[in-house]
This record gives structure tokens, C-alpha cells and sequence, in this order.
């Protein structure tokens, strides 16, 4: 299976193997921005943030929405240990919008009181869900 | 000697007692063999996190951070992970002798965290500070749930009410071996000799964003994984405890049954022989 198209990529909850094959392309949102990875990056170690996470098999393409962890990159490996990781199966839509539209009355409110940081993520994440379904 | 009766009953209620611990060991072993699975399965994902955190610190070296050096306060947090039922030999009170026994904190300095109705009970009565607690986390732990515990005490770290975070927890060897376990949280400490394995140590790491600014966010996950880690083995090591505890509470009933089955047939031998001796004297004394 192995060849210079591809690489191990590896998805690790604290509840379970999310994600074990050799893929050939790997795209997720990180705190720095998009990233896509090809087999042979260079090491590196990226904090993920709310968003798609896109995998390129040989056989085609799989989609998860991943809300938080960091990706161990290496030039033949790529290691996500994803703190909270979802196949578009097991979202349940109608809460995921019931987030958002929560999430955005608290970021528009304004209120002294609201947690800006947390509604902002709160939101990215119920975005996430939302375009891993379509 | 006591009477048939008395034995009969004693013996009955012996019995009893004796399902009841044999259900339970049962109850247990089952809860332990999904225990073990769920706490091998959180195994890969800690030991990950924990060779990415040391590789980072040990690039990082001896920076000023707030995570890696000690806090302004004295007081220390504890969290002390015990079971919410006990009938399970030492497990609970060897968890707490930790914190109690420690040679070293007193009682003024400690906040302590229980996770389990079992350790809160204890520190309440020892007079600790006891901080707010979650005991319906131990039968069945999420990693929400860690992520919770955790966010708590880094909130309070980081307002400076705490210095340093220690967890105590018992861990799971195997079976029929569970450590009670001191672990220290925060500040993190660089540990001396190499986590490395042969996956690409070599290689230099790069991180985005760099490194002091991961670390603020590495960190929290890094402790937010050992809680967990600790959650998982110490439902393991709690059925583990409760199931040996159990099994010799089984053949503990096992022994006075036998052994008060001998005495009740000797009593109704014994009662036999005299009555057989009354019967005959009497006839004699007819006859």
C-alpha cells in the first residue's frame, strides 16, 4: 500500500482510534490558518482549530469536522490527537444550528459579561459541524 | 455448645452474605474488564501527548513560563480520584493516606479536589478544604468531563489562588496490582532522561505557533489528558480492588460455612446419641 504518494495518517481521540490509513492528502484549520499536507512536510507541530478536517484517500475523500487538539507532523506520518473529532454521521444538525444561532446572539449581544473568546469558538465549532454535513 | 438452631442460623445467614459478595465480584469483574479495554485504548493517545510535550520542553529549555514555574501561592491543589462506594478493600483509604500522610503538606496549605463521595467524606471530617467536587464522574468518566476538572484548576492557577497541582489517583498495574499514585500536574517538570522512542527523534520539530505560545496551549491538554489517563485506571483499579476484595470475602464465607457445617453435625449427632441414651436408660428402668 505504501509508496511515495502516500502517507500514515493517524487520528487519536482519548476515547478511541478515530482514523488509521495511508492517505494521500490531509487538510484541517489550524491557529496559523489552512493547512494542507502532502507526504514528505517537514516536521511540525500545529494547534488545530475548530473546523474541516478533509482526508485524501487513493480510493477518494472523507470529511470529519475536528474542533480541537494538535497535529504531530512528520515527513512520512502524520499524527492528529484530536481532543473532539466527529464523522458527519454522528452530528446531530438540528443542535449544531441550534449552536450557532445561539453562538452568534452572544457575539452580537456584546454584553460585558459574555465570554467573547468562548462564544467565537463556540461558534467556529457549530460552523464545522455544519459544512462537514453538506 | 450452642444449639442446633443457633447454628443453623448463623449459618444461613452466612450463606447469604455469601451471594451477595459472590454477585458482586462477579458485577465487578465484568466492570473491570471494560474499564481495562476503555483505560488501554486512552493509553495511546496520553503516551502521544506525552512524548510531544516533552519534546517541545526540552527544546524549549528553561523558559519563563507560567506553567513551568512555580506559582506565587502556597497553597497546593490537590485532586484525589477515590471510588463512590467502598467494599473495596484498601482502595479508597490508600489513596487517601497519600494526601494525608504526606511528609511534607500540612493541612492549611491543601485544597483539595475530590472526584468520588468516598474521598470528599474523608476530607471533610479531617477538616481539609474541599473544593468543589464531581462524583458521578467515576462511574463512567468522559473526557468532557476531565476537560472540565481541569479548565477549573488552570483557571484558579492561572488567578494565582494556587502554586502548584497535584493528583493522586491509584494506578493500574494489572489485574491484581493497583499503586496508589502521586502525581505532580503543575508547574510541569522537565523530565531528565529522554521519553524519546525511535519515531523520528531525530528530526527537528518545528511548531506553529512557536514555541512558548504552544506550550500555553499544549499544556492544558497535556493535563487535561492525565486527568483523564488517571480517571481511566482508577475505575479500572477501583473494580480491580473491589473484585479481589470480594473474591476473598467469598472464600472467607466459604471456610465458616464449612466449618459450621461440621459443628452442626456434630450437634445433631451429639443430640441423637443422647437421646438414644435417655430412651434406653428408660427402658432399662422399666424393664
Amino acid at each position: 500500500m505504501a509508496d511515495s504518494n502516500s502517507f500514515l495518517l493517524r487520528i487519536i481521540t482519548p476515547e478511541r482510534l478515530f482514523y488509521e490509513n495511508q492517505v494521500n492528502m490531509v487538510e484541517f484549520n489550524t491557529t496559523e490558518g489552512e493547512i494542507g499536507v502532502l507526504p514528505g512536510h517537514v516536521p511540525l507541530t500545529v494547534i488545530v482549530k475548530p473546523g474541516i478536517l478533509d482526508i485524501t484517500e487513493p480510493e477518494g475523500d472523507k470529511v470529519a469536522a475536528l474542533h480541537a487538539g494538535f497535529a504531530e507532523i512528520l515527513p512520512e506520518r502524520v499524527t492528529i490527537l484530536a481532543e473532539v473529532i466527529e464523522w458527519p454521521e454522528e452530528i446531530d444538525e438540528e443542535r449544531a444550528q441550534a449552536a450557532r444561532e445561539r453562538a452568534e446572539e452572544r457575539l452580537r449581544s456584546k454584553a460585558s459579561e459574555t465570554d467573547l473568546a468562548r462564544a467565537e469558538t463556540a461558534l467556529q465549532r457549530a460552523v464545522a459541524r455544519i459544512q462537514a454535513l453538506r | 455448645m450452642a444449639s442446633m438452631r443457633d447454628i443453623k442460623r448463623r449459618k444461613n445467614s452466612i450463606q447469604g452474605t455469601q451471594q451477595i459478595t459472590k454477585a458482586m465480584k462477579l458485577v465487578s469483574t465484568v466492570k473491570l474488564q471494560r474499564a481495562r479495554t476503555n483505560a488501554e485504548r486512552s493509553k495511546e493517545y496520553f503516551n502521544c501527548m506525552y512524548d510531544t510535550v516533552n519534546s517541545i520542553l526540552k527544546r524549549v529549555g528553561h523558559v519563563e513560563h507560567r506553567y513551568l514555574t512555580p506559582g506565587d501561592s502556597q497553597k497546593k491543589a490537590v485532586i484525589v480520584i477515590t471510588g463512590n462506594r467502598g467494599l473495596a478493600g484498601g482502595y479508597n483509604s490508600n489513596v487517601e493516606k497519600l494526601v494525608t500522610r504526606h511528609p511534607e503538606w500540612t493541612r492549611e496549605d491543601l485544597v483539595v479536589y475530590t472526584i468520588g463521595s468516598k474521598g470528599r467524606e474523608t476530607f471533610l471530617r479531617h477538616g481539609y478544604e474541599v473544593k468543589a467536587c464531581n462524583n458521578d464522574i467515576v462511574e463512567s468518566p468522559a473526557y468532557t468531563d476531565a476537560m472540565g476538572v481541569s479548565e477549573e484548576l488552570l483557571k484558579s492557577y492561572a488567578d494565582g489562588e494556587i502554586g502548584e497541582i497535584y493528583l493522586a489517583y491509584t494506578a493500574f498495574k494489572n489485574t491484581v496490582s493497583h499503586v496508589p499514585t502521586l502525581l505532580k500536574l503543575l508547574p510541569v517538570e522537565i523530565s531528565g532522561e529522554s521519553g524519546e522512542k525511535e519515531s523520528g527523534a531525530s528530526a527537528i520539530m518545528n511548531f506553529e505557533p512557536e514555541d512558548v505560545e504552544a506550550l500555553d496551549m499544549i499544556i492544558p491538554k497535556y493535563v487535561t489528558s492525565l486527568i483523564y489517563g488517571a480517571l481511566m485506571e482508577a475505575v479500572a483499579s477501583e473494580n480491580g480492588a473491589r473484585m479481589q476484595a470480594m473474591d476473598n470475602a467469598t472464600s472467607n464465607a466459604e471456610e465458616m460455612i464449612s466449618d459450621l457445617t461440621l459443628k452442626y453435625n456434630r450437634a445433631r449427632q451429639g443430640s441423637i446419641t443422647q437421646e438414644l441414651t435417655e430412651i434406653i436408660a428408660g427402658a432399662e428402668a422399666i424393664g
